[in-house]
């Protein structure tokens, strides 16, 4: 049961990430991307992650891809265009993605054998215990990424004011 | 149990619900006309059917058989997908929320179509997919009105989503639970006075979902997204026939759907306001019947204060609404969360 439902997400989720890269029009592509987003939020349930499933729909699925589609439909950009940098990128980009994908899961299966590995039909992992960890175990670095987070915001809010003066 | 006994007592408690649930959008719609004339002192509907009863299903009809026209400046694939996202959206949500009291018959239970301990969650998320409906009809539609509609549609839910969500932690708090059930088994010990909105304490954070949940239905005082006199009709301008139902559905779907979460979380969902004070009945059925009745009355009180507000406030201005929401409700749904663990690590 487990398996099949993998295969089929697992799936939707490729096609979603190649659909991507094919459409001609900006709002397909952001739309794809919401198939893969919601695609791994089923995998993550799959491996009994179910705070991080809900939380990659509410947060990747929705408000991030929200954002994506409003500036898609405000700009309404229509085609896209091929620039000599584009050639580069293809021929490039290819090579590069194959060995950031070997990099990776090298580096997964490794933290793999110390972590431990996790399988399809194990457990739920429920949020209290993530909880547990987040507040308890992990409660300064996880504090000290929002106060990070934070900043990001002021920063962005500041530099998107710049141009306007006193707005 | 068998895997398949499981898949055809799932099926069937999909149909009866989804069936209700229609009738239920159907009949709002129908108390709403009602409601609105009576408050402007007319009859409202009332030709068709004793005491109007029917008009639904002539409506219903009237929709289907209208025709359906698609404009030629559309992007057809989104136009066509938009209204199903909208409905689908306002259907699932209906999936996680226990109606009666936790009964089982073969392992199954019998008043939900499934219990998840993350089942808060899954109402949000539907919330913030339920954004795309709105957003993509308006893009794919080709017109400004539509476009300035689901513009200010998305902007809205975005905005008043964060305080919906912060005015649901306060009582997350309390239950120490995600899960629907267990937030309604806190609130059933002592009657009305155990529940959230009284003896929860959790009475301003009610206020907040109360005024977040209007604005993300984008029904009045908030209706800006379809403001008639500025934008025609919004983000449906260009929808006709059964595509236009379907916005129509989606709409008063999620108004029962919210009216359903407002109960199970601040109202104590099936429990009775009397407690213990009555004594539980010893017949089976009036023990499943009875926490149904509840559940129902609430609900209905809480569809008679959407269409109350409806019929006697006037709509906000646009940057009064922003305003609203980010400088007053998120500040206070933030201070309501910090009030609440603040007494219960006292308690």
């Amino acid at each position: 049961m487990h398996l099949v439902l993998f295969l089929i997400f697992a799936l939707f989720a490729l096609a979603g990430a190649v659909n991507l890269l094919l459409q001609k029009h900006p709002i397909n592509s952001a739309l794809s991307l919401i198939v893969v987003m919601s695609s791994l939020a089923v995998l993550y349930l799959l491996l009994g992650a179910e705070f991080l499933a809900m939380a990659q729909i509410i947060v990747y699925a929705g408000a991030i891809m929200v954002l994506f589609t409003f500036v898609v439909m405000l700009l309404n950009e229509g085609r896209e265009e091929k620039t000599w940098g584009s050639h580069t990128a293809k021929t490039l980009g290819f090579p590069a993605v194959a060995v950031l994908l070997a990099v990776l899961s090298a580096t997964i299966l490794r933290a793999g054998r110390h972590y431990g590995m996790i399988s399809l039909s194990d457990g739920v992992t429920t949020t209290q215990e993530l909880s547990r960890v987040l507040f308890h175990d992990l409660l300064l670095p996880f504090e000290l990424t929002s106060v990070l987070i934070l900043i990001a915001i002021l920063g962005a809010v500041a530099l998107a004011r710049k141009d306007n003066g006193e707005a | 149990m068998q895997l398949w006994m499981f898949v055809v007592l799932s099926l069937v408690k999909v149909i009866v619900v989804l069936v209700i649930f229609l009738t239920a959008v159907a009949y709002t719609v129908l108390l709403e006309r009602k409601l609105v004339g009576r408050i402007q002192n007319r009859w409202g509907p009332s030709r068709v059917g004793p005491f109007g009863l029917l008009q639904p299903l002539v409506d219903g009809l009237k929709l289907f058989l209208k025709e359906d026209i698609i404009p030629s400046g559309v992007y057809r694939p989104l136009y066509l997908l938009a209204p199903l996202i909208a409905l689908s959206c306002s259907l699932l949500s209906i999936a996680v929320i226990p109606f009666g009291a936790p009964m089982t018959w073969h392992g199954m239970r019998l008043f939900e179509i499934s219990d998840l301990n993350i089942g808060l969650l899954i109402l949000l998320s539907v919330t913030s997919i339920g954004v795309y409906g709105i957003a993509l009809s308006g893009w794919s539609s080709n017109n400004k009105y539509s476009l300035l509609g689901s513009l200010r549609a998305s902007a809205q839910m975005i905005s008043y989503e964060l305080a919906l969500g912060l005015s649901l932690v306060g009582v997350v708090l309390r239950a120490g639970s995600l899960s629907l059930t267990d937030i309604v088994k806190v609130q059933a010990v002592h009657g009305i006075a155990s529940w959230n909105i009284l003896g929860g304490g959790q009475i301003i954070a009610f206020f907040v979902y109360l005024m977040a949940a209007y604005a993300e239905t984008n029904r009045a005082p908030f209706d800006l997204p379809e403001a008639e006199t500025e934008l025609t009709g919004g983000y449906h301008t260009e929808y006709s026939s059964m595509k236009f139902a379907m916005f129509f559905m989606a709409e008063y779907g999620n108004m029962i759907t919210v009216g359903c979460v407002a109960t199970l979380l601040f109202l104590g969902g099936w429990t009775s306001p009397f407690g213990d004070l009555i004594p539980p009945p010893q017949n089976l059925v009036v023990q499943a019947l009875a926490p149904l009745f509840w559940f129902v009355a609430k609900v209905f009180c809480f569809l008679f204060l959407y269409i109350w507000v409806r019929g006697t406030l006037p709509r906000f201005r646009y940057d009064q609404l922003m305003g609203f929401g980010w400088k007053f409700l998120l500040p206070v749904a933030m201070l309501n969360i910090v009030g609440t663990s603040l007494v219960l690590s006292l308690l």
